[in-house]
């Protein structure tokens, strides 16, 4: 036990608000171990019903003909890649601040998911580029900002990884990922801002999408199911992270049933 | 959207390659987070 996690439970005041007493890493380790098969199963019920409709559903696109499909995957994916990155650096920068232990935790149990979605968005948009720009890669804005994106989930990583001493490691790690946010507005807007090859939104909130209602139906289909494949995955992460940090404390040998 | 036959639907209008290289990978990525996981999952609570 650290000297952080007896203030935590040793304040009455805080002790009863919901948030801060599940912050503390013994009471959340249960409660995600519960939650992880719900979303695991909505997580592959949305994914069928949004793969069925990708496939067999969709039509067939005038003008890119069945490559277009890839887009399922693709804006899924990307959508993904720069949300895990906000919602990490939002936990990084919340352990700044509290100094709970559980933030750094989640914000390192985000990083090889993020880094997923961003790879599976590369890869995707690579193998859609080749049929329909006639080239797998281009240095422009969008494809450029994304790959920067990869380096800082793995720049993230690599630093994490690198220092010892946990709690050290996450303030690292948590000012790395709140300066790489400056990144996320420039993949978003990078199509506007320069000229580029890659397309515009399809989806905006401000318009109506340019796209076929069941087009569009596949594709938030399958980013909802990548939200919930997320969630579940971080949520597994982070559990073997709490047992890793907290190896040596009295609830995690009493969980091995050592002793 | 109606293929009419197991070929045509694997075919993919002849974009197979790219079509399914995506969610080939995609699937497989997922498969080795998972695995990973479960590994880690399991190291984590033997407390090696």
């Amino acid at each position: 036990m650290t000297i952080d996690s007896y203030r935590l439970q040793g304040e009455p005041g805080i002790r009863g608000w919901l948030l801060f007493r599940f912050a503390a890493p013994q009471a959340f380790y249960p409660l995600a171990g519960r939650m992880i098969p719900w979303f695991g199963a909505l997580a592959t019920l949305l994914a069928a019903a949004g793969l069925y409709i990708s496939f067999f559903v969709a039509p067939t696109d005038a003008q890119q003909g069945e490559a277009y499909r890839i887009i399922f995957i693709h804006v899924a994916a990307a959508w993904m890649s720069m949300f895990l990155y906000v919602v990490m650096a939002c936990w990084a920068a919340l352990g700044l601040v509290l100094n709970t232990r559980l933030s750094g935790m989640m914000a390192s149990a985000i990083a090889p998911t993020g880094a997923m979605f961003t790879f599976i968005a590369l890869w995707s948009g690579a193998l859609w580029g080749k049929p329909t720009w006639g080239t797998w890669w281009v240095w422009d804005a969008r494809l450029t900002s994304e790959l920067i994106l990869l380096f800082l989930y793995f720049g993230f990583m690599a630093l994490t990884n690198a220092i010892e001493d946990s709690r050290r490691a996450d303030r690292a790690g948590a000012v790395l990922a709140i300066v790489g946010v400056i990144n996320i507005p420039i993949i978003y807007f990078s199509v506007q801002w320069w000229n580029t090859l890659h397309q515009g939104a399809s989806v905006s909130l401000t318009r109506a999408p340019s796209m076929a209602m069941t087009m569009l139906t596949g594709m938030l289909l399958m980013a909802l199911a990548a939200w919930m494949y997320s969630i579940a995955v971080v949520l597994a992460r982070v559990r073997s992270i709490i047992l890793e940090r907290e190896r040596d404390a009295e609830w995690v040998r009493g969980l091995r049933g050592v002793e | 959207m109606n293929w009419g036959s197991l070929h045509n639907f694997l075919a993919m209008g002849g974009y197979a390659l790219y079509v399914w290289g995506s969610y080939g990978v995609t699937a497989l990525c997922i498969g080795v987070e998972l695995w990973s996981l479960a590994r880690r999952a399991r190291r984590a609570q033997k407390g090696a």
